[in-house]
């Protein structure tokens, strides 16, 4: 599992630049992710992998490929200190787990982490030390337990 | 006392109660609106659904719209822009809009001159600019590919109900004060995420006397503050540009002018206002393009945000008789077919191809990095369009820097970013 560390304003348009926008593929968009930013992400990644950033993650635009690029690129959760909303909406209508935890000044890159979503708990192995976040509200959690969106509304039928 | 917002959110859930801030619901849509980049996730997402027949498509609702890579780029895009076109026809599309014919351009612009945008209406659309008919009274979000599928299928979605910001700017504005320096002007006070998860309201003189054009601007970079909507109460000026235009009945929702019921207050003088640019690499690093001694490689007039008749009328006035610097490379995109034949009639398209400009049909085009206009390492380019992120029209060394459409024209002419007064003196 490794860390990657991005500043404040992440924008879709580093997640994933808009002239790739030519497919919906999850492993396809991976391919591409941070291309112009960090070029070595999409070959360093691995499964399991967490990003961490600060306030407004994902800012910009309404792409979803955005958050399928990060699932396809094997990202486990993204911690940041806040989202931008369709973002936010579109990595729970997909799947991708995120926390909103105030963390950026204490998670470096090369610490190693577990994260606790039903406790609302991250601890940092490296630091020896845990952070509290709040769990997110019922009824996203619902959609996330569910598999993402279409899942939910498919049970509720 | 509720906002636009809760009583728009309140009577679209089917609630006798007013929704309030903080509180989640489903509300019934008016319209759903995919563009080729994100229509086709949505209906592989639709289909994914099971239900490869088509039934239970709100196809009445859905509004599919080519406009972010057409014509066509590549073969990758081509294929995309097929694809959507064959959901289109396989599921009936009534209100599908195709490159070159009647109703056609960019999105944003289609639903607004299409009258699908109107007061008190739920408008989602699968594109981040989809705020941009709160200027005309409705409450209209960016969504992602997998909740218009949702919609398509349900015609239902589900909404947190957002806080409301409230915005006042009174006064007159100065001269070459567009829509776009007082949405500028804004985030660079209260900064990219300074609405996050919110819904602005704008409100006093400065606004009422503002055209609908330049209104659309402000709600259109709502987003950039991180708003879920930005809206403008609807007056005479839209009930007036909808008549014989929009489809269906509508009615208007005004708040009760409680300030009590809003998070936020600010509160703005007019004059305080200049010609404003956003530098790189966000929209609130903002400064008076009078401060700024930029030279600049290309001068881009167009998009969802600047792109309408008023936007190149301004600009067709200082570009007039006068020719764009041999430094500059100029490129003007109407917003919508029906902008480019009205800009025809009017002589503004002569106007930009006598001044050296080059002219082409309607497409988001470079404002997205997309394809045709797009920038080289080191390459600067002021444009009327929203975003200027790293990257945003093409290599990660180049940059934009965000303006409206006078100040396009008048750095066009001088080779460096310029606030059209000077070329007044």
């Amino acid at each position: 599992m490794r860390i990657w560390k991005f500043e404040h304003n992440v924008d879709t348009d580093q997640i994933i630049p808009a002239e790739y926008l030519t497919t919906g593929d999850a492993k396809k968009l991976a391919a591409h992710a941070f291309a112009k930013v960090r070029p070595e992400f999409p070959k360093e990644v691995k499964e399991g992998d967490v990003i961490v950033a600060g306030e407004n993650f994902g800012c910009g635009s309404s792409r979803e490929h955005a958050p399928r690029a990060l699932l396809g690129a094997g990202i486990r959760c993204v911690i940041a200190r806040s989202f931008a909303r369709i973002f936010f909406r579109n990595s729970i209508n997909i799947g991708l787990p995120l926390v909103e935890a105030d963390v950026f000044d204490r998670i470096e890159e090369g610490d190693e982490i577990e994260i606790n979503f039903e406790a609302g708990m991250i601890r940092n192995n490296t630091k020896k030390e845990e952070y509290r976040f709040k769990p997110l509200p019922e009824f996203m959690q619902k959609l996330l337990d569910s598999g993402g969106l279409i899942n939910y509304i498919k049970k509720q039928r | 006392m509720p906002t636009i917002a809760e009583k728009i959110l309140s009577e679209k859930a089917g609630k006798e109660k007013i929704v309030e801030a903080g509180e989640i619901v489903e509300c019934e849509v008016d319209y759903i609106m995919v563009n080729d980049v994100t229509g086709v996730p949505a209906f592989e997402v639709f289909e994914e659904f099971g239900r490869k027949r088509g039934e239970g498509m709100r196809k009445g609702k859905v509004v599919v719209i080519q406009d972010h890579y057409v014509p066509n780029k590549d073969v990758d895009s081509a294929e995309q822009a097929k694809a959507l076109r064959d959901y289109a026809r396989r599921y009936k599309i009534e209100n599908y809009y195709e490159v070159g014919k009647e109703g056609s351009g960019i999105c944003h612009q289609v639903m607004i001159e299409e009258g699908f945008a109107a007061p008190g209406r739920l408008i989602i659309g699968a594109d981040s600019h989809t705020c941009s008919y709160g200027a005309l009274g409705a409450f209209s979000t960016g969504i992602g590919s997998t909740e218009a599928a949702a919609a398509m299928a349900t015609g239902r979605l589900w909404f947190k109900v957002p806080a409301t910001q409230k915005f006042v700017i009174d006064g007159e504005l100065r001269r070459y004060v567009m829509g776009k320096d007082i949405i500028l002007h804004i985030i660079g006070d209260i900064g990219v995420s300074g609405s996050l998860y919110k819904s602005q309201e704008f409100y006093g003189t400065a606004i009422k006397n503002l055209c609908l054009s330049d209104r659309i601007t402000i709600s259109n970079m709502a987003v950039e503050a991180g708003a879920k909507a930005g809206i403008v109460p609807p007056d005479e000026k839209v009930f007036e540009f909808l008549r014989g235009r929009v489809r269906g009945e509508y009615r208007p929702v005004y708040a009760d002018g409680k300030e009590s019921e809003y998070e936020e207050v600010f509160e703005y003088d007019a004059l305080d206002m200049v010609p404003t640019v956003a530098k790189p690499f966000s929209p609130d690093n903002t400064a008076p393009a009078s401060e700024l001694d930029v030279p600049i490689d290309q001068a881009y007039l167009g998009s969802c945000t600047n792109g309408r008749i008023e936007d190149l009328r301004i600009a067709a006035e200082i570009l007039r008789g006068k020719q764009v610097s041999r430094e500059v490379r100029m490129i003007v995109v109407p917003a919508s077919k029906s902008v480019f034949e009205q800009a025809l009639e009017e002589g503004l398209i002569q106007i930009f191809l006598t001044a050296g400009a080059f002219v082409c049909g309607p497409t988001c085009g470079a404002c997205l990095g997309g394809y045709m206009g797009v920038l080289a390492s080191g390459e600067r380019c002021v444009s009327t369009t929203n975003r200027n992120f790293i990257g945003r029209m093409g290599h990660k060394d180049s940059e934009v820097y965000l303006a409206n459409p006078a100040v396009v024209a008048a750095s066009a002419l001088e080779g460096r970013i310029t606030d059209p007064m000077e070329l007044l003196r």
